[in-house]
């Protein structure tokens, strides 16, 4: 008869909030994700703004007004850094969502991502240049 | 096991992802210039307003705002998850609400625009 | 052929006597040129017989010997000890359970690549006869980097979701099932979606892509697992919006 085998499984316990720090790509993956509050944040800032452009030229010259605070600089400097990284990445990763297969082979990940980054130059030049930014 | 219904918020998740990474490190640059004291003339009070009062760019706006707030709480949500908060019903709720809850304040704003 | 001190510190485990996995320190002298399965083997020849992990083919092909080797998941043979300077960490792969030592539970992973029916499901059943199923390179060339998968499960231990949720279902199960809904020969992924498209299927993912990363045979877990979902969603709101489409 064969001899008694025993099991006594273990699992091994992770970090519960700072097991990204085990590698450099989770970290990236965090600051990646981190990017969204700052978006939802500066989004309701401009939902703000809508308020106080309905509330008349006062109102909307004070948000003008909040807007060249130092809070309100260093908060659009964050804001610009991470929405960028969140443009970065998600471009990036744009050719294994959508992989383009002509005939036999498929497009390169660089000419997928690389004509996402041009549209994205594009569109922020066109968003700069209507509002007259320039 | 049955299908799952979460297509109803990733579908917007995925829609405003990508709308935000088009759009949204250009509208920050705008405010920038703005606090900067640099104002992009579209931002001045008289040309802003005759702007927004258009149908077409009042419905624009609302759909930014919906799939920008939208995307940035479903993303929270997820990093709420991942950083250990495991109450994640009421996460999803809390976060959910704020984003339609801005959605419809920014339309109460739009139709209240003053006329020229 | 030049030698090499070698020190290496393995995650013990024995369930008869443990309560708590350790590590042991062991150092030998290696060749230069050998990866750390080789260091594994003799230590187990010329050290410690008791040592226990899992290997076979010695050529990244059977997917046995993945574990954590300086805290990445690794297929041992295909890891170089001249690329370690140092101690050498060596522990079993992370969000397993341990078996013993090296060697981990894997039948949530085995469990899971059942479900999905991993194998052809004929759109059309035909005699013998009628001849092979016949396919272009365009078809073929469609799924055939996800048939690449070994099931070494590197991405499992890679995937933080899966560490934080083991009811994922998790990248491989889900690239395989992938690999099969693209092949033009099948007709099973309404049975698939089933499973993948389910709650714990692949709405679990984050796309950390940290299994694409990991990946030995460069499969790319982590855009198969991006078009489920979005063919996924795609089924969901043509079924919520034109019912008329659903049979």
């Amino acid at each position: 008869m064969a001899e008694q085998v025993t099991r006594k499984p273990y699992l091994r316990e992770l970090p519960r909030t700072l097991w990204f720090l085990r590698h450099p790509r989770y970290v990236r993956y965090m600051a990646r994700e981190f990017s969204c509050f700052f978006i939802g944040a500066y989004t309701l800032m401009l939902v703000l703004g809508l308020k106080r452009l309905a509330e008349g030229p006062e109102a909307y010259a004070g948000f003008l007004e909040a807007l060249a605070s130092p809070g309100a600089i260093v908060f659009h400097l964050f804001a610009l850094a991470f929405s960028a990284y969140h443009s970065i990445t998600w471009f990036r990763l744009t050719p294994k969502a959508m992989p383009v297969q002509l005939g036999e082979n498929f497009l390169p990940d660089g000419v997928i991502a690389g004509a996402h980054y041009a549209g994205w130059a594009l569109v922020s030049l066109v968003v700069l240049w209507l509002a007259g930014a320039f | 096991m049955a299908q799952s219904n979460k297509p109803i918020v990733w579908g917007p998740f995925a829609a405003g992802g990508t709308l935000t990474a088009f759009l949204t490190p250009a509208l920050i640059l705008l405010t920038l210039l703005a606090g900067l004291g640099h104002v992009p003339e579209l931002l001045a009070y008289e040309a802003l307003r005759a702007f927004a009062s258009h149908g077409l760019v009042k419905l624009g706006l609302g759909v930014v705002i919906f799939l920008s707030l939208w995307s940035a709480a479903h993303r929270l949500r997820i990093t709420c998850y991942d950083l250990g908060v495991r109450a994640d019903t009421l996460v999803a709720t809390l976060v959910y609400a704020v984003a339609i809850a801005g959605t419809l304040a920014a339309a109460v704003y739009l139709l209240r625009l003053p006329a020229a | 052929m030049s030698e090499r001190r070698v020190e290496l510190d393995v995650l013990r485990y024995n369930p008869e006597t443990d309560r708590t996995p350790h590590f042991q320190r062991y150092s030998v002298t290696c060749r230069e040129e050998w990866v750390v399965l080789d260091a594994l083997n003799h230590v187990k020849e010329t050290v410690d017989p008791t040592l226990a992990y899992r290997w076979s083919c010695h050529m990244a092909v059977c997917g046995s010997c993945g574990m954590m080797i300086n805290g990445e998941p690794k297929l041992a043979c295909k890891s170089f000890l001249r690329d370690y300077p140092g101690v050498i960490r060596v522990e079993p792969l992370a969000h397993f359970p341990v078996e013993r030592d090296l060697v981990t539970v894997i039948d949530d992973f085995i469990a899971k690549l059942t479900r999905v029916k991993p194998y052809l499901i004929p759109k059309e059943a035909k005699p013998i006869e009628a001849g092979e199923y016949r396919q272009t390179p365009a078809q073929l060339k469609r799924y055939k980097q996800f048939t690449l998968c070994i099931n070494c499960m590197l991405c499992y231990a890679a995937c933080p979701e899966y560490g934080m949720i083991p009811k994922f279902m998790g990248p491989a199960a889900i690239s395989l099932a992938h690999r099969w809904n693209q092949d033009s020969r099948d007709g099973g992924r309404a049975e698939r979606q089933e499973e993948i498209a389910a709650t714990e299927g692949v709405w679990e993912c984050s796309f950390t892509g940290a299994c694409s990363e990991v990946c030995p045979e460069h499969v790319d877990p982590a855009a198969a697992l991006q078009r489920v979902k979005i063919k996924s969603t795609i089924d969901w709101y043509l079924a919520h919006t034109m019912p008329w489409l659903n049979k």
